[in-house]
C-alpha cells in the first residue's frame, strides 16, 4: 500500500520536473541567446548604462527610453483617474449600469490594434491640431489600450470589499465623498490599484504597432528602428525591458501572495473568547 | 445625553412598482427604543435608510429633534449606524475603526474616547486587532462602539444580529439595551425576530407592507393585537373556528372575548399555543397526535374532531401525554383576535 502511494509521488514528482524543464528550455533559451549575442561587443552593455554617452551615440534611442517611460506613468496616472472612481460610482450608485461598463472597459481586447489605428487616425488627426505632435499624446490610445487588464484589476479588488456597505458606513460617520474614496475604497483596494498600474506599465513599455502606425517614437519603436543599425544595441534594449516587465510582474504577484498570508496568518489565541 | 424625538411623517418610497414605504408615519419619543418588526420586504430597512439619509423619500418628511433633516445628506445627519453586513472597515484596527467618525469631526482626545467607546461594549483587549481578527460577535460590538462614539443623536441598527448564532444573538441583543440605557440615546432597531423585539423595546412597531400596523409596548402588542396580522405576526397562533354570540366567541366550547366587535356569526379565531391547557382525560375529546421537546417547555399537537391544536406546555407533563394519550382541552379566557 505505502509502498504504491511512494511510487505515485515518485511518478507525479518526476511528471513535474520534466514539464518545469521543458518550459524552463522554453523560456530561458531566448534570453541566453540574446545575453550572448548582445556581449559579442564588450561596449554595448555598459555603454547601455551610461545616459549622457547613450543619448549622444543614439540619440533617437534615448528620446524613444525617455518616451516610454513618461507615456507609461502618465497612462498609469490617466487611467486610475479614470478608472477608480468611475468603477466605484458604478458599484455605489449605478449597478445597472456594471455590466455595460465592463463590456465597454473589455471592447479595446476585441480589436486588433491594427483596427484600432484605423480609427485612430483621424481622432489623432486633430489631437495633433489641438496639442501638436508629441509622442506624449499616445497616453490617451494607451488609456483606452490598458482599459481592458485595468478594469479587470480594480473591479477584482472591488468585489473583494463590500464597498457599498463600507461607504455607508463611512458617510453615516460623517464622511464626505472625498473622504469616503481617500480613507475608505482606496486603502482597501490598494493592491489592485498598484496591479492596474503596473499592468499599465509593462503594457504601455512594451507597445509597438499602434506608435510605429501614427509616426510617433517610443521604446519599441527606437528598437525597431536601432535593429537596422545596431543589432547588438537593440538586443541589449530589449532585453532590458523584457527584464523590468518581467521585475514589474514578479513584484505584481508578490503583492498578491503576501496581502493573501497576511489575511490568513492573523495572532488569535485561543483564550479570549469574548463574542 | 438625553435624546432627541424623531418624527417620520407621510413617508412614501417606490422602487418600480414595489411600494417599499407607502406613507408611513412614526414617532419616536426622546431615549426610547423602538423595535421595527415585520415580514421580509415589508420596508423597514427602507425606512432606516430614509431616516439615515441612505435613501431619498419620494414624500414625507424626516424630523429630529424638532429640525426638517429630509434634505441633509447621510454625512451631517448625525446618525450612528449598525448595519446587517459586517461593516467594519477592514484596513483600520478595532481602535482606528472607533476613531473614525471622532477625528472627521476633528476631536480632541479621540483616541481615550474611542477606549472608552471599546470599553463600554466590553472589548478592550481586542482595541488592536484588524476586523479579520476578529469573530463575528466581537465586530458587531466594535460597530455599535464606532457608531455610539461619535454621541449620534439616534441610534440605527439594522439588524445587527442576525449573522450571528442563537446565544451570542440573546447575549448581545440584551447588551445593547443595557448600553442604550446607559446613553440613552433614541434608538431605532429593526429586525425580524418577534422575541428579540419584544425582549429589548419600549415600543414595538409591527409593519406590514410600508405601513405602520401597530405601535405600542411589547405586552400590548402581544396581548391586544390590534389587527389580526399583528396577532398572527407575533407570536403562531391556533387558527379556530368560532361562532360569535354577544361580545363573545365560542370557540372549542369555551366563551372568549373579543378584541374587536366581529362582522360575522362564523368567523376565525386566533389562539395562541400557551392559552391551550391540555389534561389527560379517558373521556376528553381530543387525542394527542404529536409532542416536540423545546427546552423547559414543549409543544403538543392535539386533534379534536379533524381539527389540529398546538399546545405549549411545561416539558415535565411531558411524560404523560404520549402521542394516542385522550386529553381535554380547554382554553384560558384572553381576548382573541379574528383572522
Ligand atoms: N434598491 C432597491 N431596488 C429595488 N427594490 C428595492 C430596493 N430596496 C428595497 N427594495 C424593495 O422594497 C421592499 C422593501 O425592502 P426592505 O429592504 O425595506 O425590506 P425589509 O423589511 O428590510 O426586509 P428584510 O427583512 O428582508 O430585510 C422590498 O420589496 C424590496 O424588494
Ligand atoms: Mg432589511
Amino acid at each position: 500500500m505505502a509502498g504504491v502511494i511512494a511510487r505515485r509521488v515518485r511518478k507525479q514528482r518526476a511528471f513535474r520536473w520534466t514539464v518545469l524543464l521543458v518550459l524552463g528550455v522554453f523560456f530561458v533559451l531566448p534570453f541566453v541567446a540574446m545575453v550572448e549575442f548582445s556581449t559579442r561587443d564588450a561596449e554595448t552593455w555598459p555603454l547601455l548604462f551610461d545616459w549622457p554617452q547613450l543619448s549622444e551615440r543614439y540619440p533617437a534611442l534615448a528620446e524613444g527610453i525617455t518616451n516610454s517611460l513618461l507615456q507609461a506613468a502618465l497612462t498609469a496616472v490617466l487611467m486610475l483617474v479614470l478608472l477608480v472612481p468611475t468603477a466605484v460610482w458604478v458599484r455605489l450608485r449605478l449597478p445597472q449600469l456594471r455590466r455595460l461598463v465592463e463590456f465597454i472597459c473589455l471592447l479595446p481586447l476585441t480589436i486588433p490594434a491594427i483596427v484600432l489605428v484605423v480609427g485612430l487616425a483621424p481622432v489623432y488627426a486633430w489631437v495633433t491640431y489641438f496639442l501638436g505632435g508629441s509622442s506624449l499624446t499616445l497616453v490617451f490610445a494607451y488609456t483606452v489600450l490598458v482599459l481592458p487588464y485595468a478594469y479587470r484589476a480594480i473591479d477584482a479588488g472591488l468585489s473583494a470589499i463590500d464597498v457599498k456597505t463600507l461607504a455607508e458606513a463611512a458617510r453615516s460617520l460623517g464622511a464626505g465623498w472625498g473622504t469616503v474614496m481617500w480613507r475608505v475604497v482606496l486603502p482597501n483596494i490598494r493592491s489592485a490599484v498598484l496591479s492596474a498600474a503596473f499592468l499599465t506599465v509593462a503594457l504601455v513599455l512594451g507597445e509597438f504597432t499602434i506608435a510605429s502606425l501614427l509616426n510617433r517614437t517610443n521604446l519599441q519603436v527606437a528598437i525597431n528602428f536601432l535593429g537596422k543599425s545596431s543589432a547588438t544595441m537593440s538586443v541589449a534594449v530589449s532585453l532590458t525591458a523584457l527584464l523590468l516587465a518581467f521585475v514589474l510582474l514578479l513584484l505584481l504577484s508578490l503583492l498578491g501572495g503576501r496581502r493573501r498570508s497576511s489575511a490568513a496568518v492573523a495572532p488569535v489565541s485561543p483564550k479570549e473568547t469574548t463574542t | 445625553m438625553s435624546g432627541v424625538a424623531v418624527h417620520l411623517q407621510g413617508l412614501r418610497r417606490s422602487f418600480g412598482t414595489t411600494h417599499a414605504l407607502d406613507n408611513l408615519d412614526l414617532s419616536i419619543e426622546p431615549g426610547e427604543f423602538i423595535a421595527l418588526l415585520g415580514p421580509s420586504g415589508c420596508g423597514k430597512t427602507t425606512a432606516l435608510r430614509v431616516l439615515a439619509g441612505l435613501e431619498d423619500a419620494d414624500s414625507g418628511q424626516v424630523l429630529v429633534g424638532g429640525k426638517d433633516v429630509t434634505a441633509l445628506p447621510a454625512n451631517r445627519r448625525d446618525m450612528g449606524m449598525v448595519f446587517q453586513a459586517y461593516s467594519l472597515f477592514p484596513h483600520l484596527t478595532a481602535l482606528a475603526n472607533v476613531t473614525f467618525g471622532l477625528s472627521l469631526r476633528g476631536r480632541k482626545r479621540s483616541e481615550t474616547r474611542a477606549r472608552e467607546m471599546l470599553e463600554l461594549v466590553g472589548i478592550a483587549q481586542f482595541a488592536d486587532r484588524y476586523p479579520h481578527q476578529l469573530s463575528g460577535g466581537q465586530q458587531q460590538r466594535v460597530a455599535l462602539a464606532r457608531a455610539l462614539a461619535i454621541e449620534p443623536s439616534v441610534l440605527l441598527l439594522d439588524e445587527p444580529l442576525s449573522a450571528l448564532d442563537a446565544k451570542v444573538r440573546v447575549q448581545l441583543r440584551d447588551e445593547i439595551r443595557r448600553i442604550q440605557t446607559e446613553v440613552g440615546t433614541t434608538t431605532l432597531f429593526v429586525t425580524h425576530d418577534q422575541e428579540e423585539a419584544l425582549a429589548v423595546a419600549d415600543r414595538v412597531g409591527v409593519m406590514r407592507a410600508g405601513k405602520l400596523e401597530q405601535l405600542a409596548a411589547p405586552a400590548d402588542i402581544y396581548l391586544t393585537p390590534a389587527t389580526p396580522f399583528v396577532a398572527e405576526f407575533v407570536g403562531l397562533s391556533n387558527r379556530l373556528p368560532g361562532v360569535v354570540t354577544d361580545d363573545e366567541v365560542e370557540v372549542l366550547g369555551t366563551r372568549l372575548p373579543l378584541l374587536a366587535p366581529a362582522s360575522a356569526a362564523s368567523v376565525t379565531a386566533l389562539v395562541r399555543p400557551e392559552s391551550v391547557q391540555v389534561t389527560p382525560d379517558a373521556g376528553g375529546t381530543g387525542k394527542v397526535l404529536t409532542t416536540s421537546f423545546l427546552g423547559p417547555i414543549s409543544k403538543v399537537t392535539v386533534t379534536v374532531g379533524d381539527q389540529l391544536v398546538v399546545a405549549q406546555v411545561a416539558t415535565d407533563r411531558l411524560t404523560t401525554l404520549a402521542p394516542g394519550t385522550p386529553v381535554r382541552v380547554t382554553l384560558s379566557p384572553h381576548p382573541v383576535a379574528l383572522a
